[in-house]
């Protein structure tokens, strides 16, 4: 990591920790944020947290190791959680994991070698009654078809790089 | 949603705010002995009375006191808070904020679980409306009551549904449950007097002071009052939330949803236990079958032993790992069920297995690992025609 870049995460969770009170409490707001921003939480990140709220690394470490949605690995930009628990199940999840990892190329854990996309499982989201159920970020998709799993990852290329800009082009146009 | 026996549902009824306008025109105690009258136990599934809660968390010492909000809904099949949340937030809020005025706690929080992150725009929105209002903050109603909440996002462990380990989240530390006691309700977050209800329960507090104690108890049983929402899923005509009161036949619901030709249900998650067809008389309720309102419909041409197979799946994910039967038993239950799979158990093994669960439901610290071989017990001894002698699937 270049210094300035550094100097500057640094700055970046100083204010984070004061604006969340410098308490233990702190911890998982911070590491969320860091996570939402970054997509993974680094082992330098984990160790300027600790030194903040005065604590092991090490703690900070079984914390994020701890939490499905947090991790050092670097994720891709859209995390797709896919529901595997019993409701899911039973509506036809399996196919569905099946079109996502040959769409994506990628098996399950894995994220694509552009980072834009993590495909992980999830452990029930709660949409038990229209399955199957996926999470891409912050986004729920439920009855995701295996037809629809191409457009869901569509949409989701569509709001970055070159897609982005044409689609720009487009609305100006 | 869905009310039973049609009509709109309860939550729709109440007229905003009246709960909380009736609370704080009487005395704590008199709040207390309204709940506890109306016996209202915990709808998250462990069924304890909230009066009972309430009170306990009253009479601790504590300069200050903390109302948890249990959004952490990660029961599978369970999916009654998130719509409770999208569409009655109000009634929750009004819940937290009279237990807040009866335990004499000034701060509430809202555990959510990470999967819910897009309901947070929409309770911050309406948690600025009710603080516009003069319904949190500062002198609630001028009655001289103070009372806030804030939202707080879980990280995805189903383990902090749990309320010690909801807790220790709160804290920054890994959701690992405590031991108990203490209980929370006097050594909670950060040590001081806490109670944690679940979503539910808070938005029926609320109903019950709106509409008091009497009209509560006029639904369910001796033991289990109430009306309470049930998530349906599974192989059933019409899925969704429903309302009923407790005590309800199995096959009383079964029948209102379109489920007629079930095999087995699940009833309470995959901590719950799996009820099949010649069971179906019993009734939901804490005396007999307690939810905490999962009920997942199983269909003649499903596979029992591939049910089993995903509830172990979840709870080898999900067990936090400090206790070695939750830890360590759920993979070996699930290495059993590989085997029965596989046609490979022998009778003897099986009852090894069996021992194991039983050992499992005593021996370990939580309610998560107490309950994690229901399922896989329940299963077994429901359908061992299903299970034993199986020929290997080729996939």
């Amino acid at each position: 990591m270049l210094v300035t870049e550094r100097e500057r995460l640094n700055e970046e969770l100083r204010e984070l920790a004061e604006q969340h009170g410098r308490a233990r409490a702190a911890l998982l707001p911070m590491l969320q944020h860091v996570q939402r921003k970054y997509n993974h939480i680094s082992a330098y990140t984990m160790q300027v947290i600790a030194d903040l709220l005065e604590i092991h690394p090490v703690e900070v470490h079984s914390v994020v190791s701890f939490y499905a949605f947090l991790g050092d690995r670097p994720r891709g930009r859209f995390v797709v959680r896919l529901c595997r628990t019993v409701s899911c199940d039973l509506a036809g999840k399996d196919r569905i994991a099946r079109q996502l990892e040959n769409d994506l190329g990628i098996p399950f854990g894995q994220t694509t070698g552009d980072g834009m996309f993590t495909l992980e499982w999830a452990n029930c989201l709660g949409m038990c009654d229209q399955g199957p159920a996926l999470l891409v970020n912050d986004r729920v998709y439920t009855g995701v078809t295996a037809q629809k799993v191409h457009e869901i990852i569509e949409e989701c290329r569509a709001e970055f790089g070159l897609h982005a800009l044409r689609k720009e082009e487009e609305q100006r146009a | 949603m869905k009310a039973a026996h049609e009509g709109p549902l309860t939550f729709a009824q109440i007229k905003p705010n009246e709960g909380l306008r009736a609370a704080l025109e009487k005395k704590r105690p008199d709040v207390v002995a309204e709940i506890s009258r109306s016996g209202l136990r915990g709808r998250g599934g462990a069924g304890f009375p909230t009066g009972v809660k309430w009170n306990l968390a009253g009479a601790a010492t504590g300069e200050h006191k903390y109302i948890v909000c249990n959004a952490d809904e990660g029961e599978p099949g369970t999916f009654k808070d998130r719509v409770i949340l999208s569409q009655y937030a109000d009634l929750v809020f009004e819940g937290m904020t009279i237990a807040g005025y009866v335990v004499g706690a000034a701060t509430g929080i809202v555990y959510l679980r990470a999967e819910y992150t897009y309901l947070l725009p929409h309770l911050e929105s309406v948690l600025a409306q009710r603080r516009e209002h003069g319904l949190l903050g500062h002198n609630i109603l001028e009655k001289g009551f103070d009372f806030d909440i804030e939202i707080r996002l879980g990280a995805g462990a189903y383990v902090c549904g749990e309320e010690t380990a909801l807790i220790e989240s709160l804290e920054g530390h890994r959701g690992e449950p405590r031991n108990r006691p203490p209980f929370p309700v006097d050594t909670g977050f950060v040590r001081r007097p806490t109670v944690v209800n679940n979503v539910e329960t808070l938005a029926w507090a609320a109903c019950i002071l709106a509409r008091g104690a009497d009209w509560f108890r006029g639904f369910g049983t001796e033991k289990s009052t109430g009306l309470k929402l049930f998530s349906v899923s599974g192989d059933c005509e019409r899925p969704g939330v429903y309302e009923f009161p407790m005590g309800i036949p199995i096959s009383e619901l079964l029948e209102e949803v379109g489920g007629r030709d079930a095999k087995a249900v699940q009833i309470g998650g995959a901590s719950g236990h799996c009820v099949p067809r010649c069971e179906f008389h019993r009734t939901i309720a804490f005396e007999d079958v307690a939810t905490g309102g999962s009920v997942i419909v199983f269909g003649p041409q499903r596979d029992m032993l591939k049910v089993a197979r995903n509830f172990l799946e979840f709870f080898t994910e999900e067990s936090c790992g400090q206790c070695t039967p939750c830890r360590d038993g759920n993979p070996k239950l699930l290495e059993g069920v590989r085997l029965l799979e596989q046609g490979r158990c022998s009778m003897r093994y099986l009852r090894d297995l069996i021992a194991l669960g039983e050992t499992m439901q005593v021996a370990s610290k939580c309610g998560l690992g107490q309950s994690s071989p229901n399922a896989f017990l329940s299963i077994v001894e429901h359908f061992p025609q299903e299970i034993m002698g199986r020929t290997p699937q080729t996939v």
